[in-house]
């Protein structure tokens, strides 16, 4: 194994021995799949929908840089700059210096993934930039120099109690300032809104753009995101290069499943479509007048390896408007949450991103954490195959000999034996026999070498003196 | 609906024949009663899913070739006592002959011709069994290939309700994996070995003495578990229920 797949074992087994990790993992791993399934059982045509904002997302893939070029140039008639970053540096260069340029020396971001993808913080701290997460999962985040564990709810892995006293250390609240969530929240709002009104640039994400019209689409629940893209000067947005559908009706088709996925809402409580920076001229539709946003709009279109993953068997995961919901069903994401993946993207989806942008090599242990149970393609908005893309995963790592030497020196030889049919049921006899001596009472309390990983938590059944196919065909000699 | 066969060919998988003959047993026997000639093709093995699940395509295609081979020396309708190795070879060998041009047509029609036992006896036969009302408290878990590959969620139930009624109990979070995945119990053994305790725990929450589901390995899985901490409660495959529902 390697020294990234024996560091992600350690990780888990940490998880899994941290009870208040589970207890708050199934609390709300299962309330916002409870939301989503009552969400989707509220919306008539539930399937039909996520055929459609599947077929939105898959026609934008398909044909990806001529929907790209036809949204940098829409966004660019509508006063917006486009910023092309290929890596994570690109990304991390081109916006420290639209900082540095303008003299900046306040950030304030609203909740993005991709931020975190590309370490961005770090980034504008180093070039003097004092960066405030708004978000009030990511604010807690920051202030304990934590990592997200879950794409939306970042700090699923917190309890109440947990934030109270952090609250306390970093904020020097009183107690009854965090007396309760209520509490806690107006604290944080208080500390946030100082930092909004001083604020030279505002960090977001995006959803989703908008081809047609060079719009990009933020929903949030707390209205940070809206204070943070209108109310600074200037307003950066780093857009995942997939995350693009051709035309408007296509961002209702993914509005209508995203939030109803996530959270369980119909609709999060902002959504904003963002066309443009303020600008002069008349009031409408195109190229019109906008007196509203911030004076200058930065779209920075980042790739980081997605473009590699086109025309791949991995291509599919592009489809993905992380919205959660593979983690929220995931059995093994409930048990582990996210820093045990060890990446920005954990779960299901981060198991096929992770290893499709950053390489197998490092990251393809990630895969064989599933049962493949099939949990996360139910409840994609999406439908995307998650299933599939994790064995696709699992056959590059094998082909790049990443699996362990035993299973490597087991497979051929199974496979030999079992397309021998004779050879077969001889080596099962003989197999059964061996097993004997193993057993007591028909169940075998401890296996040798890796599957021992097997008795260490279940008892293993001895096979049966007389296999079913030798003893069927004996009975049909009797009969005869 | 397919019109009704004469005769069926009976895939037992690799498991059950080793492992739990009495699953396969019981199945050529309900399908017997039902007036169903079954045929087992002597040369069937592994279908791959094992190979095919840890990402080795080429001993994968190897085993899934033999078992086409094996399985169509017959036109008969294929009957699998497991939703998984029947998801293996509806949804998955076509995929995986999907450019080979000998084996690509074998594929799809075995592929078309192939049904879990208890979506087979439902779909297909359209069976209804006697109720049998004395007998112990059964639960049912739903195994996740059939459940979410196949689509069987009434199939499985409707023939244990019919067959046993009242005596179902209801099995808190049925739908959620045992945590047996083939390699991954053993590749992720604590990981799986923690799912399984969940399991466990529901089904003894349950107050069922027997947990039934359409896969052998499911049960494996749990009667391992269930047997470590040597709980009351047994394990049995839906065809040994239905062969002998009262049975204790």
């Amino acid at each position: 194994m390697t020294e990234a797949a024996l560091a992600f074992h350690r990780r888990i087994d940490a998880a899994l021995a941290d009870a208040g990790l589970r207890q708050a993992l199934a609390l709300t791993t299962g309330r916002l799949l409870g939301g989503r399934t009552a969400a989707f059982g509220a919306l008539p045509g539930a399937d039909a929908s996520r055929d459609d904002a599947r077929r939105a997302r898959a026609s934008a893939v398909a044909r990806l840089d001529a929907y790209l070029d036809q949204f940098a140039q829409a966004a660019e008639a509508r006063g917006a700059a486009i910023h092309w970053a290929e890596t994570a540096a690109d990304a991390r260069r081109i916006i420290t210096g639209i900082a540095r340029e303008r003299g900046i020396r306040l950030a304030v971001k609203s909740k993005s993934m991709a931020t975190e993808e590309v370490d961005l913080n770090e980034a504008l701290e180093h070039a003097g930039v004092r960066v405030v997460e708004t978000d009030l999962g990511e604010f807690v985040v920051q202030l304990g120099g934590d990592r997200p564990s879950h794409i939306i709810t970042p700090i699923i892995h917190r309890s109440r109690q947990d934030v109270a006293a952090l609250f306390r250390e970093k904020l020097g609240a009183a107690p009854e300032d965090v007396a309760d969530i209520p509490a806690m929240t107006a604290l944080a709002r208080r500390v946030l809104r100082a930092e909004f009104l001083q604020a030279g640039m505002g960090i977001s994400g995006v959803n989703v753009a908008v081809a047609e019209t060079g719009s990009v689409c933020i929903v949030t629940n707390e209205g940070n995101g809206r204070l943070a893209t209108s109310l600074p000067r200037v307003h950066v947005a780093l857009l995942g290069l997939e995350r693009i559908v051709p035309t408007a009706a296509d961002l209702a088709a993914v509005l209508t499943v995203l939030a109803r996925s996530a959270t369980g809402q119909a609709s999060s409580v902002y959504t904003n479509v963002i066309t443009g920076p303020r600008r002069h001229g008349p009031a409408g539709p195109p190229n019109a007048g906008e007196p509203d946003g911030p004076d200058e709009l930065h779209i920075v279109i980042l790739d980081n390896g997605r473009s590699r993953l086109l025309g791949t068997p991995l291509a599919e995961i592009l489809y993905c408007v992380r919205c959660g919901a593979c983690l929220n069903a995931c059995p093994v994401y409930r048990l582990i949450g996210g820093h045990a993946y060890g990446g920005v993207y954990p779960g299901p989806v981060g198991s096929v991103v992770m290893p499709g942008l950053h390489g197998v090599e490092s990251w393809s242990e990630l895969a064989h954490a599933s049962s493949l149970c099939g949990a996360c393609r139910d409840v994609c908005p999406v439908k995307i195959d998650l299933p599939r893309l994790l064995l696709a995963v699992r056959r590059e790592a094998a082909a790049k000999q990443l699996a362990p030497l035993w299973i490597r020196a087991a497979m051929p030889i199974f496979a030999a034996v079992a397309t021998r049919p004779r050879l077969y049921r001889w080596a099962g006899r003989a197999a059964a026999r061996v097993a004997r001596f193993l057993a007591r009472e028909g169940w075998i309390r401890r296996l040798p070498g890796p599957l021992g990983a097997w008795t260490a938590s279940r008892d293993f059944p001895v096979p049966a003196p007389r296999s079913f196919v030798d003893a069927h065909q004996a009975r049909q000699e009797v009969s005869r | 609906m397919t019109p009704r066969p004469a005769r069926v060919q009976l895939f037992a998988t690799c498991l059950v024949d080793e492992f739990f003959p009495a699953a396969g047993h019981a199945a050529v026997e309900v399908l017997e009663r039902c007036g169903i000639e079954v045929h087992v093709p002597p040369d069937q093995t592994c279908c791959g899913q094992p190979a095919f699940n840890a990402g080795f395509a080429g001993e994968a295609a190897a085993m899934a070739r033999a078992t086409i081979d094996a399985l169509s020396l017959r036109d008969d309708p294929v009957v699998v006592p497991s939703g998984s190795c029947a998801d293996m070879i509806v949804n998955h060998y076509p995929e995986l002959f999907a450019d080979d041009e000998t084996y690509g047509p074998k594929a799809r029609a075995l592929a078309a011709r192939t049904y879990e036992f208890s979506q087979f006896l439902v779909d297909v036969l359209g069976v209804e069994l006697p109720a049998s009302p004395a007998g112990p408290k059964l639960a049912y878990h739903a195994s996740c290939h059939g459940l979410r590959g196949l689509g069987l969620r009434e199939q499985p139930r409707r023939l244990l309700r019919d067959a046993a009624g009242a005596r179902v109990a209801d099995l808190p979070d049925a739908e959620t994996c045992c945590g047996f995945g083939g390699l991954f119990a053993v590749k992720m053994g604590p990981l799986s070995g923690a799912m399984l305790e969940s399991k466990l725990e529901a089904i003894e929450r349950s107050g069922a003495d027997v947990v039934v589901a359409t896969d052998v390995s499911c049960l494996m899985h749990i009667g391992g578990g269930l047997h470590r901490r040597a709980s009351r409660v047994r394990t049995r495959h839906i065809a040994e229920v239905l062969a002998d529902p009262s049975r204790d």
